[in-house]
């Protein structure tokens, strides 16, 4: 280990791993560590070993849940937007060829105490129980403004200026419900609350924008998964690094980060050996995250909590016709909270349980200090659950950028139900290491049905 | 160089690419997908043995592994065109960070030792137990005992005299026999594991095997054609039939569970990459 590395990479969380194998590509010497003996960190898919070796220690897996190794439990729930940024990057890095998608079968969204399938079809949207005659009519109006908008044609524009007017006039101006505000704002522009209302309208309407066109993409959804897991993601772009020369190191305790008198980071010090490297990548749990007091400077902050229950279910989620995979949104108006609640459920058609086996995450952002009452709209929901982990993550954010001592932190994974934020993490860290924009080009995702 | 097997089995791209252009776009496309993994201590010489099959080349230093994702070679066996997507581990094996996605859904292995150092066989032994436990169970897997050229002299020497000298000599350029511990011009006492030993460890333990020469060719063919007779093909066509057929990220993870009714041909916006080769 006395080699010099441009670029020590700490966690081999999706953020690290895109970030370890973008950097390869580019010709950085890159060397991965990570604490566990799985890649993924907080983005990994667990079997069931190692799923009850994190939240029951005291207890092996039932065998009524069947064979280990064809369970690979998600630890953040999150979905592929078929239109995505997430897909640009698995698109132009190619490790597409290590990963097949499936599609998510279904969006539903949560309304007067009942669900309702997010229409992907006209035909769907005229069957919706989620609006009245007229009211489908005002939206239709909306979508077709929304549709037919062209910057550069004003006569597209209906009055609207989307980068000044908020997104409240533009609801006022179609004479939308607050029910169908909820549905738009939330189920379609993936809101997780209603500070966007009063913003200027752009950032929705690309939302939207980015959730039609990811409907109309594979029809049934507006996102894909990749079999076998989320975990599979950063497995992929671990590959891509390590065939471009990173040099890939699990199971390895991070005893310290040295640094120098002017704070500059000077290397990785793991089993009494020290690294050097021109810089580090890490996420916030190789930089003291959840530890007060270390003496050192604080260099990530805590800015949330998000809880998440992972139930393995027997039986598809009520109301989803039997779907195999879904997504249900429950916006916080519905449920008298600020922030929504998300329910993403799996099965083994994305080869990541037993058969007849369904895995639902239901998750929220935290609010008050019994967290796991907070979920109860959604668990609600489920029917008789199997079995239960409740997790209490808090998110980290990193206090400096980097810049000024080469060290690069990334954020902990948000609640949101999809990677973009992912992906502007990658971006940004990105430039902040390289001083460049990230540039990607486009091509087509294969995806099956 | 032994080319003998090359009536049934041709690593050539070029003898086959006629044969190929036409069956590459059309739907009754012949050829069944196999994926093989490579395994083996650091330096034995996986990617060379890969790069003969493949490319019939061999490259005396060869850095360690840079810049495949995976290579592919076809195979033709009988009426059926086996094309074999060949994984290297890129160098994820030296600190035991290989992923789980590595081994998925495989059908082939070839494990690779070198004839001259005993500690790289207990290691390819090592990569058997952890295939059998986390690969496909109808995995088929190879052994092979690479450098066998080292312990070659040009007249056939007689038997083994194994030579357990445990000098390390970390180092995958084969072409250098001068440095030897104790040689005095007989090759074979270079020789750490004995042929009769990695056979008999071999058959117990259910897998084909072969030494061979990355460097002169020795046996290279002849893994992936035995490998090829025995890949259990209708298996892994029922598995894929209607599938994109990659066997690398096909449903056909295990025994039993099959994808139901899905068809890739219908939705599939295009087909994967035709052929590298």
């Amino acid at each position: 280990m006395d080699e010099e590395y441009d670029v020590i990479v700490l966690g081999t969380g999706l953020t690290e791993c895109i970030l370890s194998g973008l950097l390869s590509v580019e010709g950085k010497k890159v060397l991965h560590m990570d604490r566990n003996d799985y890649y993924g960190g907080d983005s990994a898919s667990l079997n069931l070993t190692q799923l009850y070796r994190k939240f029951r220690p005291d207890q092996a897996p039932p065998t009524a849940l069947g064979r280990d190794r064809d369970y690979a439990v998600d630890l953040v729930p999150k979905f592929i937007i078929a239109s995505g940024e997430l897909t640009k990057i698995l698109v132009h890095t190619d490790v597409t060829r290590y990963l097949e998608f499936k599609q998510i079968a279904g969006s539903f969204v949560y309304r007067d105490g009942r669900i309702s399938k997010v229409p992907s079809t006209e035909m769907e949207a005229v069957r919706s129980p989620l609006m009245g005659l007229f009211e489908k009519r005002r939206a239709k109006k909306f979508f077709e403004f929304l549709q037919g908008w062209k910057d550069e044609d004003p006569t597209t524009h209906q009055g609207i200026n989307l980068d000044k007017d908020s997104m409240k006039t533009v609801y006022e101006k179609f004479g939308l419900e607050p029910g169908t505000q909820d549905f738009i704002g939330h189920a379609m522009a993936l809101y997780l609350d209603d500070d966007y209302i009063t913003k200027p309208a752009r950032p929705t309407y690309d939302r939207i924008i980015l959730y039609t066109s990811s409907m109309a993409r594979y029809g049934k959804s507006p996102y894909i998964y990749p079999l076998y897991g989320l975990g599979e993601l950063p497995q992929s772009f671990a590959r891509l690094s390590a065939i471009y020369g990173g040099t890939y190191m699990l199971d390895k305790q991070i005893d310290a980060i040295v640094t120098d008198a002017d704070g500059k980071f000077v290397g990785v010090t793991s089993g009494g050996e020290t690294v050097k490297a021109k810089q580090v990548i890490g996420d916030p749990s190789y930089f003291g995250a959840g530890k007060d007091g270390e003496g050192g400077k604080v260099r990530v902050l805590e800015e949330g909590k998000v809880v998440r229950a992972i139930c393995l279910l027997k039986h598809p989620i009520p109301g989803t016709d039997d779907s195999d995979s879904c997504q249900i949104i429950i916006p916080q108006n519905q449920v008298g909270r600020r922030n929504d609640i998300y329910i993403a459920t799996v099965s083994s058609t994305h080869n990541v349980c037993a058969k007849d086996v369904f895995v639902a995450i239901v998750s929220t952002i935290v609010e008050t200090d019994k967290p796991e009452l907070e979920i109860a709209p959604g668990l609600n929901l489920l029917g008789p659950i199997h079995e239960k982990f409740v997790t209490i993550t808090p998110l980290y954010t990193p206090t400096s950028t980097g810049t000024s001592d080469n060290i690069f932190i990334t954020r902990s994974y948000d609640a949101t139900s999809h990677f973009e934020t992912v992906v502007e993490d990658v971006q940004d860290v990105f430039k902040r290491v390289t001083g460049t924009d990230l540039v990607l080009k486009k091509r087509e995702v294969e995806v099956t049905e | 160089m032994e080319q003998t097997k090359s009536a049934v089995v041709n690593g050539f791209a070029a003898t086959f690419s006629s044969t190929m252009s036409d069956s590459a776009s059309g739907s009754v496309d012949k050829s069944v997908q196999v994926k093989l993994v490579l395994l083996g201590e650091a330096a034995v010489g996986k990617s060379s043995v890969v790069l003969r099959f493949v490319s019939n080349e061999f490259q005396p230093n060869k850095e360690p592994t840079i810049g495949a994702a995976f290579l592919t070679q076809k195979c033709r066996l009988e009426d059926r065109i086996l094309r074999y997507e060949i994984w290297d581990t890129a160098g994820q094996e030296r600190f035991h960070s290989l992923a789980p996605m590595y081994y998925r859904n495989a059908q082939a292995a070839v494990v690779v030792y070198d004839v001259t150092k005993a500690s790289s066989l207990e290691k390819a032994k090592s990569w058997v137990k952890e295939l059998q436990r986390q690969a496909n169970p109808n995995i088929v897997i190879a052994l092979a005992g690479n450098k066998v050229d080292l312990v070659q002299s040009s007249a056939s020497s007689s038997g083994t005299s194994p030579s357990l000298d445990s000098e390390d000599e970390a180092d995958d350029a084969t072409a250098t026999p001068g440095e030897t511990p104790g040689s005095s011009g007989d090759p074979e006492s270079l020789r750490q594991v004995p042929r009769e030993e990695a056979q008999a460890y071999a058959s117990e333990a259910g897998l084909l095997f072969f030494e061979t020469s990355a460097k002169t060719g020795e046996g290279i063919v002849d893994i992936f054609t035995e490998i090829a007779k025995k890949i259990p093909i209708e298996h892994i066509l029922a598995a894929t039939r209607g599938s994109s057929g990659r066997p690398g990220a096909s449903g056909n993870r295990t025994e039993g569970t099959r994808q139901q009714g899905v068809n890739l041909d219908d939705n599939a916006p295009k087909p994967k990459d035709a052929c590298n080769c």
